[in-house]
Formats: structure tokens, sequence, C-alpha cells
């Protein structure tokens, strides 16, 4: 279809016009807004104590999450890809679900099992604190990227079949041995980039996690519920500006790391 | 955040289903031979073991179907009548219409803008074009409370063009257009990169106009992946919280959703109202879902018919 | 030597393996030769320990392996697509048995330089496989198989996905290598003529059943039913009777071709057909007939016998068999 000049120049103009409406013009104010004032402002607000806490306890959940997300999520893409049982379906439909649920609701749903009145709420009197806790921001979290690590997985394990690990078998190698061998190397990029959406994921969660967060600063305050505190609590606008371009900057490392893998895996 | 290979591969994989591992196919290859392979091969090879399957299930059921499943249960705490007594409360009936007027709106306009950027991006070639391409994926990197924050500096209080979409619907429109914005255009682009082009160039030779082109032509072939692109949009709109936290407002009847009307029933202690609005949210993007894979499945039979 | 003893494996309603007893003596190279779903390549797995059976025994070398793991029972299998170790070197390929069994690094490096050296691969060392060609790696499959010295060598349509002339001549070199390495070697393959081409047993499977075992002439030769004529090589249908189109003898009178026939014990009879064709193929001539019945056959004669007939299309003559059933009762100069 030949589009003539005009009509080209327009839908370029509508496109760019609302992109840069609705997402450049407001990443390029909040940046202005945060450097605006100097460098130094900018550190000195993301080195309160409050902040620093907040950025150690989004790390301790990505550190606690990733390692967990790994090994179930390889275990449940092998399942799901070589196992032949029962229920595969409900699986597949299992692990799509945080997909499909709100946040919030990932957090109500978490109160209502593990919270005081829910039905492990035993835990609670026992002296274990899963909501309003570490464990529950840990849980919810776990719930959000759930999917990532098993569909990154999932595709790449169909691709390589099962002839090299059989070829492995015939060489000698134990189960253990292939899978350390044969099967980890081969699923290697897809699953870091499981894991880097994991991690993206896990310091950018603020719905499910401010629901089963105290929220208190410098205690169990996450990133996000930095940057919303500050803004709603404190009025701290540009101490949010600052919080929320530090996560930015994660997330565009994120995306850096994303385009990276995407070209080293087309590649391999 | 969701990403959109993670979406456009999602959709590969549910049109191919469960089945077995694509081998490379030979004309030579022994295909009965090799067709019940791969299943008894597992039980030598495979990690797969009845253990390891077993954690699975359980790691998946603690996560995810035992919250779901404490969720409805307390939504029906009282019965069918107290549940629906929850759900036709005034305000949280009003939460729920915002929430599915506005997400119908911002589907609609991803439909229309998601369609048209992604046109733009294979069609029209202007320098910075890559850069623009990489600005798509944004909204699906950045945590959503960042997105609120985002647009709240240039629509907010102190909005330096004076536009003040603070606790306003169209401010709660603005907030879901950015986080769904990659959806329609991650699912369009790759399709138009496999538009054959003589297909349009041979209406254009039997004299249609642009226009009939589009709608007569490409419009069909894109339709599919429009509509997609569209559903997971509204469903992803459907249960927004932290874009809108910031600049919806959370005015009860007015601009107050449903998953911040969830989080206030919890705040005030009603978890049966949270558990009901929840199951109600959580039915709306299940059906949208399901309806999504019911189509995708139609269209790619009909293109398998076609062949 | 392997003795599979009365394998049965079904995959439902479907039996890949039908109570099949074989003998494969140590040091041959046999061919399992049958079409698609003839429970070939179930066989090979079977002795692998890749498939597990429904029923029956797998001895190799005096050890009863049936339910040993695959990694116990001493063999190298070669697979079809190659299964190369794709994140590894042609040397970390080759090496990956040895490496696994924690043999000393100088004899790794040792074997593998000769190992490459035998498959014809002496300075990829380096290189992944990705950046090889088809035969490369079924070559580098095939070093990596015999690395850890196995007990027996199992290739399952080692040279399926490659192209013709790259097949013809790793056939050949195959051939060459299990002269030097006498490793007994078992081989899956649907292609009659690689099968006679590099066996020197072949064993016929059809339907999950051996339908004979033997050296490729007397297969080719005296093959014990229909089934097992037609898969080894062309056949053609004379008078409801099997033949190969080069045991058809034409004759343009039919007294001489009666007189003749009457000689070979059993033969169809005289057929009389009407020259549809004459093909030269080089040396050889295909004549397509037509018999009076209406079905077409083909007969293959020198070009020397073609130009003594002098046949034209359009003309009647009268094809004879030259062998009866027991073909090796008739000398073929008393034939012709």
């Amino acid at each position: 279809m030949k589009t003539s000049t005009t009509a080209r120049i327009g839908l370029r103009t509508v496109a760019l016009g609302y992109l840069v409406l609705l997402i450049a013009v407001p990443i390029v104010l909040i940046l202005w807004r945060t450097f605006g004032e100097g460098v130094g402002a900018f550190v000195d607000s993301i080195r309160t104590p409050a902040a620093i806490s907040a950025l150690n306890l989004s790390l301790l959940i990505v550190a606690i999450v990733v390692p967990l997300n790994v090994v179930f999520g390889v275990g449940t893409a092998l399942a799901l890809v070589r196992g032949r049982f029962r229920g595969r379906g409900l699986v597949q439909a299992v692990v799509d679900l945080p997909f499909a649920v709100s946040p919030i609701v990932v957090g109500v749903s978490l109160i209502l099992l593990w919270g005081v009145d829910g039905w492990f709420g035993g835990l609670e009197r026992l002296g274990i604190k899963v909501i309003f806790g570490l464990p529950g921001m840990v849980i919810a979290t776990l719930f959000v990227t759930l999917p990532f690590v098993v569909r990154e997985v999932e595709p790449v394990l169909h691709e390589i079949g099962t002839e090299q690990e059989q070829a492995a078998s015939t060489l000698g190698a134990s189960t253990w041995q292939t899978f350390w061998r044969i099967t980890l190397p081969a699923i290697r990029w897809g699953l870091t980039y499981g894991v880097v959406l994991t991690i993206a994921r896990a310091l950018g969660e603020f719905g499910a996690v401010i629901m089963v967060s105290s929220g208190f600063p410098g205690v169990s305050q996450t990133l996000t519920l930095l940057v919303h505190s500050r803004y709603i609590d404190d009025h701290n606008t540009y101490g949010a500006y600052a919080a929320a371009t530090l996560l930015m900057g994660l997330a565009v490392l994120t995306l850096l790391g994303m385009t990276a893998l995407d070209r080293k895996r087309s590649k391999t | 955040m969701t990403t959109t290979t993670n979406h456009a591969r999602r959709g590969d994989t549910s049109t191919e289903g469960s089945s077995l591992p694509p081998r490379p196919h030979l004309p030579l290859g022994d295909g009965a031979d090799s067709l019940p392979a791969a299943p008894p091969s597992s039980r030598r090879t495979g990690v797969a073991r009845p253990l390891g399957v077993g954690l699975v299930g359980l790691w998946l059921s603690v996560l995810v179907l035992l919250p779901l499943a404490a969720l409805t249960v307390t939504s029906l705490g009282e019965g069918i009548g107290g549940f629906w007594h929850a759900v036709s409360a005034p305000v949280a009936l009003a939460s729920l219409r915002v929430t599915v007027l506005v997400a119908a709106i911002v589907a609609v306009v991803n439909a229309v803008m998601g369609t048209l950027i992604a046109w733009v991006l294979v069609r029209d070639d202007f320098p910075g074009k890559r850069i623009v391409n990489a600005l798509i994926d944004l909204p699906f990197a950045l945590p959503t409370i960042v997105a609120s924050i985002v647009l709240l500096s240039l629509y907010g209080p102190n909005s330096p063009i004076h536009i003040h979409l603070n606790a306003t619907q169209p401010g709660l429109l603005v907030a879901l257009a950015f986080v769904t914005l990659p959806f329609v255009v991650r699912s369009v682009q790759p399709v138009l990169i496999e538009v054959d082009r003589e297909v349009e160039e041979a209406a254009a030779s039997l004299g249609a106009s642009n226009w009939t082109t589009f709608r007569r032509v490409v419009l069909p072939t894109l339709a599919p992946a429009v509509i997609s692109g569209t559903g997971l949009a509204f469903a992803r709109a459907i249960g927004e919280y932290g874009s809108v936290v910031l600049i919806g407002g959370n005015i009860p009847r007015k601009t107050q959703v449903a998953s911040q009307y969830i989080q206030q029933q919890i705040e005030i202690d009603r978890p049966l109202n949270a558990a009901a609005v929840s199951v109600v949210l959580l039915a709306i993007a299940f059906v949208t879902l399901f309806v999504l894979r019911l189509f995708a499945g139609r269209s790619l039979r009909r293109e398998e018919d076609a062949q | 030597m392997i003795s599979v003893i009365g394998a049965r494996r079904s995959y439902g309603d479907f039996a890949a393996l039908d109570d099949v007893t074989l003998d494969i003596p140590a040091g041959s190279l046999t061919a399992l030769l049958g079409p698609s779903g003839s429970g070939k390549s179930t066989l090979l797995r079977s002795i692998a320990g890749l498939e597990q059976l429904d029923g029956g025994r797998i001895v190799i070398a005096g050890r009863d392996v049936t339910g040993v793991a695959p990694q116990k029972r001493g063999i190298g299998f070669v697979f079809q697509h190659y299964a190369a170790f794709k994140h590894m070197t042609v040397r970390d390929n080759v090496a990956f048995g040895l490496t696994i069994r924690k043999r000393p690094k100088a004899e790794i490096s040792r074997k593998v330089d000769d190992l490459l050296e035998i498959v014809g691969l002496d300075g990829f060392q380096h290189r992944y496989p990705a950046q090889l060609s088809g035969g490369q790696r079924q070559r580098m499959a095939l070093a990596r198989a015999l690395a850890v010295d196995p007990e027996v060598l199992l290739l399952d349509e080692p040279f399926g996905a490659l192209d013709a002339k790259v097949r013809a001549d790793l056939r050949q070199w195959l051939r060459r290598l299990h002269d030097e390495v006498h490793v007994t070697t078992v081989l899956v393959t649907h292609d009659q003529e690689e099968a006679l081409d590099v066996a020197d047993r072949i064993a016929v499977l059809n339907k999950g059943r051996i339908e004979q075992v033997g050296d490729p002439v007397t297969l080719y030769d005296r093959p014990a039913n229909d089934f097992v004529m037609s898969f080894l090589g062309s056949v053609a249908r004379l008078g409801g009777a099997l033949v190969r189109p080069h045991d058809i003898a034409l004759d343009r009178d039919l007294e001489r071709a009666r007189a003749a026939d009457a000689r070979v014990g059993g033969s169809p009879g005289v057929i009389e057909a009407v020259v549809e064709r004459v093909v030269r193929l080089g040396f050889e001539v295909r004549i397509d007939l037509r018999a009076d019945s209406g079905t077409r056959f083909a007969a293959q004669v020198t070009r020397a016998e073609a130009d003594a007939l002098g046949l034209v299309e359009g003309e009647t003559v009268y094809a004879r068999a030259t062998t009866g059933p027991d073909a090796a009762e008739i000398h073929p100069a008393l034939a012709i």
C-alpha cells in the first residue's frame, strides 16, 4: 500500500504525538525535577536511612525470590515439557493464573490464607508472622513472578528436545550429570531472561506487596512503598520523584539487559 | 509488569497447545518409529519423576491455588446472598462500573492508537525510530507506582502545562493507557511485518483506494492480533492498582476503581466485601482471557483451513 | 555379540516389537532394515536401554542388560539428528564420556586427538557444532560414541539427515572405519541400498517382526518372502509372481521363449506383452511393457541385449522369468 506523503506524515505525527504526551514528556519532566536541584540533592534523597533500608529490603526479597523461582520454575517447566502425567493442563493454567490476577486480589487472597483470621492463621499464633512481615512480602512477590521462569524456559526445553540428554546418558552420564552438563547449559539464556524478568517485577511490585506489608519506614518498606509513602504520607514530592527515578534507572537497566539477552539468544 | 516477548510467545504456545516438541522434519524421517520415542525416554533421562511432579504440584497449590481458594470460600462465607449483598452495595457496584467503563475506553483507545503506532513503526521510516521502538517497552519495565508518579509530574497539581487530571476519570484513563500501551503495539507489530505486501499491491492494482485496501485487505489480517492485544490490555486495566493509586484520587462513585475499593474494604476490616468484589474482578479477567483463547483457536483454524 | 530374546514392546494398540529374537555376531556390521513403523528404531533403542521392553531380554557380550540403565550398558549411540551438545566445542563433545568417567586429562587429550584424526576432524577441535556441516557433525557424533570404547556401536539412521552425495561418502567411510575398529555395529536404516552397501548382515523387519536375517547376497537372491524381495531391490509382477526386472528375458519368438521357459522350474510362464517405451539409462536399458492382462511392468536388459532385440514401441514380445522361485537352482548361463 503506497501511502501518500501527507498521509504518512499525518499518521507519524499522531503516533509520535501520542507517545510524546503519554510517555516521553512525563519522563523527561520527572528527570528534570529530580536532577534540577543538582545530582547532590538526588543522592542525598536516596541515601536517607529509610531509603537505604527500602533498597535493602527490596534486594533481600529479590535474593529470596529468585533462587526459589529458578528451582521451582525449572522444575515446573521440566514437568510440563518432559512429564506425562494427568493434570498437565491444570498445571499449565495455574502457571498462567498470576498474569490474570490483579495485584490487589493477590494481596487479599494471601491475607485470607495466611492472615490471623485466615486458614493458616494458626502459624501467627505460633509466632510466625507471615502477613505484615517479610514472609508475606516474599510470598506475594513469588505469586506475581511465578510465570516468568517457567514461561521462558519451557519453549527452550521444547526446542532442544531429548536427544542430547539421551546421548549424554548413553555416554555414561547420570541423571544429575546430564542435567548439570547438558540441560542447564542448553536452557541458560532462557533461564537468565526469566530471572531478569523476575528481578524487574520483584523490584517493581507494588499492589500485592502494599497489601501484606505493615509499611513502616525503615522496617518494612520496599522501594515502591517508599515512593508511595513519600508522596502520600510525607508530602515529600521531591523525595518521591528521586526514589521513582532510582527505580526507573533499574527498569532501564532491565530493558537493556533484556535487549542484550535477546540478541544473545537469537545467536545461539 | 510483563514483557512483550512474553506475550508474543505466550500466544505462540497457546496455539501449539501441548503438542510434542517439534522435531527437525526430514523427508526421510522414520515417522512411526520416532513417534513414540518421547514418552518412554523420559523415564530414564528426564528429571521429571513422580516426586518432582508432586513437589511442583504442591508448590503451585500452596502458592497460587490455596490463596485463591481461601478468597473464594471467604466471599461465600455468608452464602450466595451475602456474596450478592457485598457485590451489589452501591459503592462496590459503582467502583466496578467505573473500572469496567474506564478499562473498556482504554481498550478501544489502545486498539486504535496501538495499531496506528505499530503501523508507523513498521511501514514508516524516520530518524530515531529505534529509540521510539524501545520506548514502547518502557511501561512494562517501569514499576506501576513509578508510572503513577511520572504521570502526576505532568498532569498533577504542579502541572507545567496546567492540565490537572488529578482525581478525575480522564486521569484514570491516562494512567491505564500508559501501563497498557505495549499490548496492542507488540501484538500487531510482528503480524504487520509478516503481512504479504503483494496482496495490498494486488488490491491497489484492482483499483482499490488506500482506505479500501486498508479496510478490506489489511485490517482483516491484523484483526486477530488487534483483538488479542486489546483483550490483554482490558484484562490488565481491570485489575490495575499501582498506576491509578496516586492519580486516581480514590473518590467513591467517581474515580474509585474496584482494586481501590477492595483495598479499602480490607483496611476497614470487611474481608467478605473485599473477597466478593475480588472474585468478580477475577471472573471478568478469566472470561476475557477465555473468550480470547476461543477466538484465537477459531481464527487459527480458519487460517489452517485456508492452506 | 548381542542377543535379543523374545523382545516385545507396544505403544497402546500398536505393537512396535512383536516377539523379536535376533543374534548379532561380535564384530559384525549388522543393518536393521525396514519401512517406517517396522520397529527397527525401537529395537535399536531397546538394545541401548533408551526404551524399556514390555517383555523379553537383551544380552550384550554375555551380560543380561535388560534392566540395566543406558549409562551402564557399554554402548555407543549415534542419533539421526546428531544430538550434538551445542554449547560444547567439538573437542568437549568427543571428550564428554571420558570426562564423565573422570579419566586423566592427558589421556583424554590424546584419545580425543586420535579419534578426531580417525574421523577426519583434525583441526576442528575448537569449533562449535553450529560451525560444522551435517556430515562433519555426524562424524563428530561417531567419534564421541567411540571415545568410551563401547562394547557395541548403535547407529540410528545415521545418514538419514544428510544429502545423497554426503550419505554415499559417509557410508564408504563407515565401512572402512568398521574394518579398522571391528566394534560390533548395528545400523538402523530404511534405505535398502545403504544396507546392501555397508552391512555384512541384514535383518529385515516388518510390523514389529523379523522377516529374514542373512548376508546381503542371500537376502537379495533368496528372499524368504515377497516382502523381503520387494523391499530389497525393485521387482516386477509377472503373471502373478514377483521377479526382479533384470531377471526378465524378452523374446520375439513365442516357441523359443516357451522352450527356454520350460527349463526353469515353477516359473510364471510366458507372458505376451506390448512394448510401451524403451528407456536407455546409460549401460542399462529399461523396457516398459504392458501385459495383455493390462498390468504394466518393466524389464531391465543390458544395452547389448537391447540392441540385439532391436525393440520398437508398440511391438509385441514374449516375456519370461529367468529364475524360478528356487533361484539358486538355475544357472544364469543356462537360462539365457
